[in-house]
């Protein structure tokens, strides 16, 4: 009993990692996924913001899930939301300025980040808080990895650097690394998405027969907003 | 003056487009793209929305918002900014069902081939992100009117051309892992190249 209990919460936590994962193979959340991923820093806010939303989210959701009526559902998640990312947002600006400049909309963004609504409407609203906030954090998590690799790569190629610290040494200062501008355009995160998307698909044939279901006529369940 | 409007659509469109620039709304765009006629309608439909809810969401923001917004009903030192991300999103919910009801009444041809998708516009991020632009750049009301059409005019633009390149691609040979998903990105990205060599023109 306690056996298959911990299973299933390894499973809620590790499956969104890579087997289901939010970005790669329910493509959810691509939006601040490629536009705030130029450098490592902004990206590492950007996972840790959607994280506590996500999870404040889900859990809220859970708690309060016999008491929402369902015809105003939507409305009541997306206020719960709403409210998360207003907080995170005030802290961002009060104690990491420059990382909210940077941020800009991208934060605000939160609310119509599709993995919040998404694991709040489809697992939240169906199951106990324990299992939404395990839920969460895995669903968080397979999304900032993406997010942190893409990150790291573009400010690895695109500046020779690592948090601002230089790695590389750079051809202008002396060194070898001549830094790939096209790295810091947007493009580059697309690009950068599809590699990993092609290889997580041949790492685990089983994707790939689900991406038959974005090409289709039907929206796939989750993959809609 | 009109030119000054003219330019910021024309910006908004080609310049800053909202898919391909900042990467917004490319969860629907992705998911929606099969058929060149369904992206039309759901680029018509972000159109229509955007030109309504960011001139709406302008007014909003300007009268009641702001810093010092309500200085006019005798309250001073109030700053209710903070309170825009959820006025905004009410503003669209509010506006997509509006529009649903009215594409129902009028258009049920239209509203049956955007189906699903209509009540989906309230979570897509180019709608959210059109108004915090128009925050973030200060626009008056008939700037926001101009930026309003053309952010969204640039999304639908953006997402009628990658359908077209999308119905093509379909039928041909790529490897298996790339199929789907991952052809998806590339062709956006080389879009996206093609949008990003408009940058240098200034105004």
């Amino acid at each position: 009993m306690i056996q298959r209990l911990i299973a299933t919460s390894r499973n809620t936590l590790l499956a969104p990692l890579l087997d289901n994962n939010p970005i790669t193979l329910q493509v959810l959340g691509l939006c601040s996924a490629l536009a705030v991923t130029s450098s490592l820093r902004p990206a590492i806010f950007m996972s840790v913001a959607v994280i506590s939303v996500l999870v404040f989210a889900n859990v809220t959701v859970s708690l309060l899930r016999h008491v929402i009526p369902q015809s105003i559902r939507l409305i009541i998640e997306v206020t719960l939301i709403a409210s998360a990312v207003i907080v995170v947002d005030e802290v961002l600006k009060a104690f990491v300025p420059d990382v909210a400049a940077i941020l800009s909309v991208f934060v605000g963004l939160i609310i119509t980040n599709c993995i919040v609504l998404a694991r709040v409407e489809s697992f939240a609203m169906h199951h106990g808080v324990w299992a939404s906030l395990l839920d969460a954090l895995g669903n968080g998590l397979g999304y900032a990895w993406i997010l942190l690799l893409v990150g790291a790569i573009r400010e690895l190629l695109g500046a020779g650097s690592l948090l601002g610290q230089e790695i590389l040494p750079l051809a202008e200062s002396g060194g070898w690394f001549e830094p790939n501008q096209l790295m810091l355009l947007t493009p580059s995160a697309f690009f950068l998405l599809a590699l990993l998307v092609w290889t997580i698909r041949s790492l685990r044939p089983v994707q790939r027969s689900q991406s038959d279901q974005i090409r289709s006529d039907n929206p796939p369940s989750g993959a809609a907003p | 003056m009109t030119g000054d409007l003219v330019i910021i659509a024309f910006r908004a469109i080609f310049i800053e487009n909202l898919a391909l620039n900042f990467l917004l709304g490319v969860c629907t765009y992705i998911a929606v793209s099969q058929r060149v006629a369904t992206a039309l309608g759901l680029g018509m439909a972000v159109t229509v929305v955007q030109t309504i809810t960011v001139p709406v969401n302008n007014l909003i923001y300007r009268n009641l918002l702001e810093p010092e917004a309500l200085r006019w009903a005798g309250v001073v030192g109030l700053d209710l900014s903070f309170l825009r991300f959820i006025t905004f999103i009410g503003v669209i919910a509010a506006g997509v069902q509006i529009l649903e009801l009215t594409l129902d009444r009028y258009f049920p041809r239209l509203q049956h081939s955007l189906g699903v998708y209509l009540p989906l516009l309230t979570v897509n991020c180019a709608i959210l992100g059109g108004s915090l632009f128009m925050v973030q750049r200060d626009y008056s009301f008939s700037e926001s009117v101009a930026y309003g059409f053309g952010s969204g005019a640039g999304w639908a633009l953006a997402i009628v051309l990658f359908a077209t390149i999308r119905e093509r691609i379909d039928e041909s040979e790529v490897p298996e892992g790339l199929r789907g998903l991952g052809l998806a990105f590339v062709v956006t990205g080389i879009l996206a190249l093609g949008f990003a060599g408009l940058r240098g023109l200034e105004f």
